[in-house]
């Protein structure tokens, strides 16, 4: 083929460049699809509860990803902070996952149970409270924004169609378990279950 | 775990198209030679016949540095696959993981590191909290993993204990200190309105600021007297004294005799936060801490009942911070 003939037709152009960068892919990402090591969840995981769900909504919406990484790399000096590197199977149930890829704070992927729910209060009400050296900024709003769980089984339903294994009576009790709560309460209960699943490895 | 490994048509997948793309670009790369370019008798080279606004461009062979950094590079990533885990389940030359590397580290860290914490766990917590160069190293334990409760100064914060103050709430007995570090504590006060009734909580409260010798009011306390001792003092303690003074380091219950209150909020005066702790009670944990200072150690189900020195075998680098909040007490 003469290359005159790509290089006057965008089109033609177009199909072709991507068939050349999506051999990347193919090669990277596409098997991952059909890996067990990517696919299956790690033993005893479970996924996020209503309120858990609804604080991870939380944490989305106020950013948290933008300075929290949710990703232990297998270095020694990451497992010596954080704790046992992060695997696969740990978010096979997260739908986006939040591994994040900038910290300015510390990672979060095994806060869970770190610290007690009340430093988590303090800390979020104004980080300044608790750790005097700390640039994180306040969130006190979440104290005060208490959610109705209008959305919460919609949210639970379209997870379940992406395979995350939530059974009816989650989805049924979605709504009471979330009401009333405010969104502080939420994003505790999320943050602190975060890395749970491998206990013995921390 | 689930197997690494995965199957084979995918392990021919990636092998095909990896070394398929490098094979098609070593193609590209030979097949856009020019080497039967040479120019004419008369200098001319012949133009690649594209013309734009009259501008013509020669049809001359690639640099040959540049078609040496080509081929470089091909053969770069050749070894590569050949040395790494790149195609598939084949394992490379060097048999390289991830995991592998950072049980290699993990590995350099303890041969060069575990000596020397054993060495301090071979010293008595009281000897080691005056070795400067242990403390030292005691000082960074802590502040990574206790500074964030307790504050980088141990004085603690609203909420969170001063280790610095002498005034323990599980007493201040190095091995007392050691539990508290290893198993964590959950300290419980329970919400007492519904038994003292409104004007019980206020004039309880008078009796609790007389304990520490704070302006209040001695009817009030006077009258509050009686039901401290049917309730409070189980304890807190007859004179207030604490559950740690009264030999109990499982209870928590703090000395309110030493007007040292964790529960002050700034700004908030001790009447304002002993009533409201009267009222609703307080629920303070500190998580257990030995799987974070002694990453990777296997906890035995009788961690509890071992003795002082099996614990600071196992847990030297608790066993260096327990000097440290020892120490940070000494002369108080």
């Amino acid at each position: 083929m003469k290359h005159e003939i790509v290089e006057k037709n965008i089109g033609l152009m177009s199909v072709l460049i991507l068939v050349v960068i999506s051999f990347g892919g193919l090669a990277e990402i596409v098997p991952l699809f059909f890996q067990d090591e990517t696919t299956k969840p790690v033993e005893g995981l479970k996924p996020v509860n209503a309120l858990q769900l609804e604080g991870r909504d939380v944490y989305i919406r106020e950013g948290c990803y933008t300075c929290h990484s949710q990703m232990i790399r297998p270095f020694r000096a990451e497992t010596e902070r954080y704790g046992h590197y992060s695997v696969a199977g740990e978010f096979v149930y997260d739908h986006p996952f939040q591994w994040g890829s900038k910290r300015t704070g510390p990672d979060l992927a095994r806060v869970g149970g770190r610290y007690s729910d009340d430093w988590h209060y303090a800390h979020m009400y104004n980080p300044r409270d608790v750790v005097p050296e700390s640039i994180m900024p306040s969130y006190p709003w979440l104290n005060y924004r208490v959610l109705d769980g209008r959305h919460t089984a919609t949210k639970m339903e379209r997870l379940r169609m992406l395979g995350v294994p939530y059974t009816d009576e989650d989805i049924a009790g979605a709504a009471d378990m979330v009401r009333g709560k405010t969104e502080m309460d939420a994003l505790v209960a999320y943050l602190q279950q975060l890395g749970t699943v491998l206990k013995d490895t921390r | 775990m689930t197997s690494q490994a995965m199957s084979g048509f995918w392990s021919l997948w990636i092998s095909v198209i990896t070394l398929g793309v490098i094979a098609f670009c070593w193609w590209l790369l030979y097949a856009n030679r020019k080497t039967d370019k040479v120019p004419a008798a008369n200098g001319e080279v012949e133009t690649t016949g594209h013309a734009a606004d009259g501008i013509e461009e020669y049809d001359n062979p690639l640099p040959r540095w540049w078609f040496i950094m080509f081929v470089i590079t091909i053969v770069f990533g050749l070894v590569y696959l050949a040395l790494y885990p790149g195609l598939g389940n084949y394992k490379g030359l060097l048999g390289w993981t991830s995991t592998g590397q950072w049980q290699d580290e993990m590995a350099r860290a303890e041969e060069r590191y575990a000596p020397i914490f054993q060495q301090y766990a071979q010293i008595d917590i009281r000897t080691l909290a005056s070795d400067p160069a242990a403390m030292q190293v005691a000082d960074r334990l802590y502040q990574n993993n206790c500074a964030v409760c307790h504050g980088s100064s141990a004085r603690g914060a609203y909420g969170f204990p001063n280790l610095t103050d002498g005034n323990w709430l599980y007493g201040g007995d190095p091995e007392v200190i050691r539990d508290s570090i290893i198993f964590g504590r959950n300290g419980l006060m329970p919400a007492w309105v519904d038994m003292l009734g409104e004007r019980g909580v206020d004039t309880m409260t008078h009796y609790v600021l007389g304990l520490s010798g704070l302006e209040h009011d001695a009817a009030k306390a006077e009258e509050a007297a009686p039901m401290y001792q049917a309730i409070c003092s189980a304890c807190h303690g007859v004179d207030g004294q604490g559950s740690a003074a009264m030999g109990l380091d499982s209870i928590g219950a703090p000395n309110l005799t030493a007007n040292s209150w964790m529960y002050v909020q700034p700004g908030q005066s001790v009447y304002d936060s002993v009533a409201f702790t009267l009222r609703h009670g307080r629920n303070g944990l500190m998580p257990a801490q030995a799987r974070y200072l002694d990453y990777g150690v296997e906890l035995p189900n009788n961690l509890r009942s071992l003795s002082a020195q099996e614990k600071a075998e196992l847990l030297p680098k608790v066993h260096l911070v327990t000097a440290y909040i020892y120490s940070l007490n000494q002369g108080k």
